[in-house]
């Protein structure tokens, strides 16, 4: 019961969301587009363009999606595409597996990557092995979505990052994105992607409208995968980071920005693959590096790209230690001052710059 | 028991009448089977079969072929050329091929880590099968599933995670119903497996959305070394679907579970929802290749299942008594399947393994990887694609 509480709580939070969103969406520019309604177009839109894609999961059709992401859709395509699930997440994420494996197109979604971690055999087991296991007859064309990392005031066990559990697999694609850019162009891909996706949206920013051009809205706009995103070009130090973690990023670099620190963005987009290509060529510019993500930092991301870091000859570019800006590593705590003290802040990253590049 | 319809042998011609032998066949015959246990059915399968004699000596067949390839599988693990983990299916086979015997080609299968039976049965070569236990380039996943992992044609496996097939099958179901392309399927699971919660929830789900599917226990009274008594609070598997239809089947008779499968299978094809079968069955040999078998259980007990309960031996007798097929043809089957075999074992010994090129082929139907690492970072892989991928497009 207490699961379902905690559920219900979920429900709440996102319909207060919801609700904001819309307030904010009847202020909203023409040219804004909030990343829930960038997600929830580019479902419909695959959706539309091929019969086998399909939602599946926990509330997404008569209730609209538990964050409102699939608003609309169950009444647009009825319940043979849109398919409410009992809470029973092995049990339909193996569904989605086989009914990719039979030749559908199936979205997955789970309320909170929380609970997927009930599904994860089927997703590491069955979804990303299975092509390799086949000698390459049975793909598993198949996304796995949902919000993932640190929500606000939910506790430990519904406010982790998933990034690194999935972006350790080979088989598996996993995208992390941070705007409506990414998140329309980037699903929109992983529709379209014959292999298993794993896509971790961000509650937090699911009600916030962003600036997209005219590209961004066309039907045939994909984002490709495994391509990062230069968010701000500078040239004293390379910060990384995905999802999230890119706003705040960019926030510390409007403030870095009056100590004379001119802060390069890399907005890494998908974390497997992961394109190091973009992160070298940025070091070889600002010699300073500086990893922000909001999971835990033991073989997380930061601990991913330093490695590899350190393995090529992108090393001798490097001016100083990398540093890695990260989740603390507690699980969650419920009070408020004490989970803010538990996740990366814009100011972390500033500290952390000045210390990296000795600046008072 | 049985009775026989004796005619002339079929297909005959006046002018060449002279040269047929004298002795005569039975066409078909019918057998009793015995009786259906049933859950929330009003009416079973019928108790009374008929098998034509091609489609009988067909089973049979089918049923010696894997008995062959399950013993040279036996024998290539105590060589030490099979390696890991290697479930044998001796003793099952007339689960496989009863089922086998009711389905039609859109249908499709699913199951656990016992596998080579039903990759044969669905489309694989001895030789595919043996050379893929051998690791080898000829086998049906080119050696890089092993006794697991095989895959053909509306067959998606050879699963090593207990219970993990259930949902993917009712997966595959929905598949079937949302393609309405006239399929169903059916997943396969042991004794041990049907006390997994993933298969509850696929139950569920089955039941709520009638997917076309048919949940089989093969019931063999052992997961691994615990008795089903050890395991299941209850032990009738053909009812734990709760909600959901189920029949208990003789499973070592190859015709009753052709009989009960023909029976779900058109419940599932008129849109009732899925099934469940428990097909009460014996494996001869321990769970895998590294357990003897006998420490659970009494090497008096399996001799005892050997002698009177053997789906191959008592479905040979059937056909002698009934006439279908004389002990000379019978004989000759056998020989020409252990022709078949050995052939197979051979070629599949001499078969290499794939080259390292094809080390990291198809971790990815479309792969975006600029490089896979090897073992060090000094070391990268090229990734290839060799095989078909099904849902490439």
């Amino acid at each position: 019961m207490a699961i379902n509480c905690t559920r219900n709580q979920f429900q709440k939070l996102c319909h207060q969301a919801f609700r904001r969103n819309f307030s904010l969406r009847s202020a909203a520019q023409a040219k804004q587009l909030t990343v829930r309604d960038a997600l929830n177009s580019a479902i419909d839109e695959e959706m539309e363009r091929d019969e086998r894609v399909f939602l599946m999961g926990e509330e997404v059709a008569q209730y609209d999606g538990a964050y409102k992401i699939s608003r609309g859709l169950w009444k647009k395509y009825g319940d043979k595409r849109v398919i409410d699930t009992p809470i029973t997440e092995m049990g339909f994420g193996g569904i989605t597996v086989g009914a990719a494996m039979a030749g559908l197109r199936p979205i997955c979604e789970f309320m909170t990557f929380n609970f997927s971690m009930q599904a994860i055999d089927q997703i590491i087991n069955s979804a990303a092995k299975t092509l390799y296991m086949s000698a390459g007859e049975v793909n598993v064309p198949i996304v796995i979505r949902g919000p993932n990392g640190a929500a606000a005031g939910v506790a430990a066990q519904h406010s982790q990052c998933f990034g690194a559990w999935y972006s350790h697999c080979p088989g598996l694609k996993v995208i992390s994105p941070y705007s409506s850019e990414d998140c329309r162009g980037l699903l929109k891909a992983a529709i379209r992607d014959p292999d298993p996706v794993v896509f971790l949206e961000n509650e937090i920013l699911y009600g916030i409208p962003m600036d997209v051009s005219d590209e961004v809205m066309s039907k045939d706009f994909v984002v490709p995968i495994g391509k990062a995103k230069i968010e701000r070009p500078g040239s004293s130090v390379t910060l990384v980071s995905h999802s999230r973690g890119v706003q705040l990023c960019l926030e510390a670099a409007k403030e870095l920005s009056g100590s004379g620190v001119d802060c390069e963005v890399i907005n890494l987009r998908s974390l497997r693959p992961l394109d190091m290509e973009t992160v070298e060529k940025s070091l070889e510019k600002t010699h300073h590096i500086v990893t922000v993500e909001q999971g835990w930092a033991s073989s997380g991301i930061g601990a991913e790209i330093s490695a590899r870091i350190a393995e090529s000859k992108s090393f001798f570019f490097l001016d100083a230690p990398i540093l890695r800006v990260s989740g603390a590593d507690i699980p969650m705590p419920y009070a408020k001052t004490l989970e803010a003290a538990c996740l990366p802040q814009p100011q972390d990253i500033v500290r952390t710059v000045k210390t990296l590049l000795n600046v008072k | 028991m049985f009775s026989s319809k004796t005619v002339a042998r079929v297909g005959r011609n006046y002018s060449t009448w002279k040269i047929w032998p004298k002795k005569s066949y039975s066409t078909e015959a019918t057998f009793e089977t015995k009786p259906f246990k049933l859950h929330k059915l009003e009416e079973g399968p019928s108790t009374s079969v008929t098998i034509g004699r091609d489609e009988a000596l067909l089973l049979y067949r089918q049923m010696q072929t894997i008995r062959r390839m399950e013993t040279a599988a036996g024998n290539l693990y105590k060589e030490k050329a099979i390696r890991g983990f290697c479930h044998l299916y001796s003793g099952q086979e007339a689960c496989a091929v009863g089922m086998k015997a009711s389905m039609i080609s859109a249908d499709s299968v699913i199951t656990a880590y016992r596998a080579h039976g039903w990759t044969y049965l669905m489309g694989v070569s001895p030789v595919g099968v043996l050379a893929e236990l051998l690791g080898r380039k000829g086998g049906c996943a080119r050696g890089k599933g092993g006794s697991m992992h095989m895959y053909t044609k509306n067959f998606y496996g050879g699963n090593g995670i207990v219970g993990a097939q259930v949902p993917l099958g009712a997966g595959i179901g929905f598949a079937h119903k949302y393609k309405g392309d006239g399929g169903i399927n059916i997943s396969l699971y042991g004794d041990g497996a049907a006390n997994q919660g993933q298969l509850f929830e696929a139950y569920n789900m089955a039941k709520l959305w009638n997917l076309p599917c048919i949940f089989v226990c093969e019931n063999n009274g052992y997961g691994m070394g615990t008795s089903a008594e050890r395991a299941s609070a209850n032990t009738n598997y053909y009812q734990r679907g709760e909600y959901i239809p189920g029949i208990w089947v003789d499973g070592m008779d190859v015709l009753a579970v052709r009989e009960a499968t023909r029976f779900a299978r058109a419940m599932c094809a008129e849109g009732k929802g899925p099934v469940l079968l428990e097909t009460a069955t014996y494996r001869y040999h321990g769970h895998s290749m590294s357990d003897p078998g006998t420490s659970y259980r009494t090497r008096e007990e399996i001799q005892e299942v050997r002698q009177s309960r053997d789906p191959i031996t008592s479905f040979k007798d059937k056909m002698l008594n009934s006439n279908l097929a004389t002990a000379e043809e019978l004989k000759q089957i056998d020989t020409s399947v252990r022709e078949e075999i050995d052939k197979a074992v051979k070629a599949s010994k001499s078969d290499s393994e794939i080259g390292l090129d094809e080390l990291a082929a198809d971790i990815y139907a479309v792969n975006l990887e600029p490089v896979i690492r090897g073992v060090t970072s000094l070391d990268t892989v090229k990734h290839v694609n060799i095989g078909s991928r099904v849902n490439l497009n």
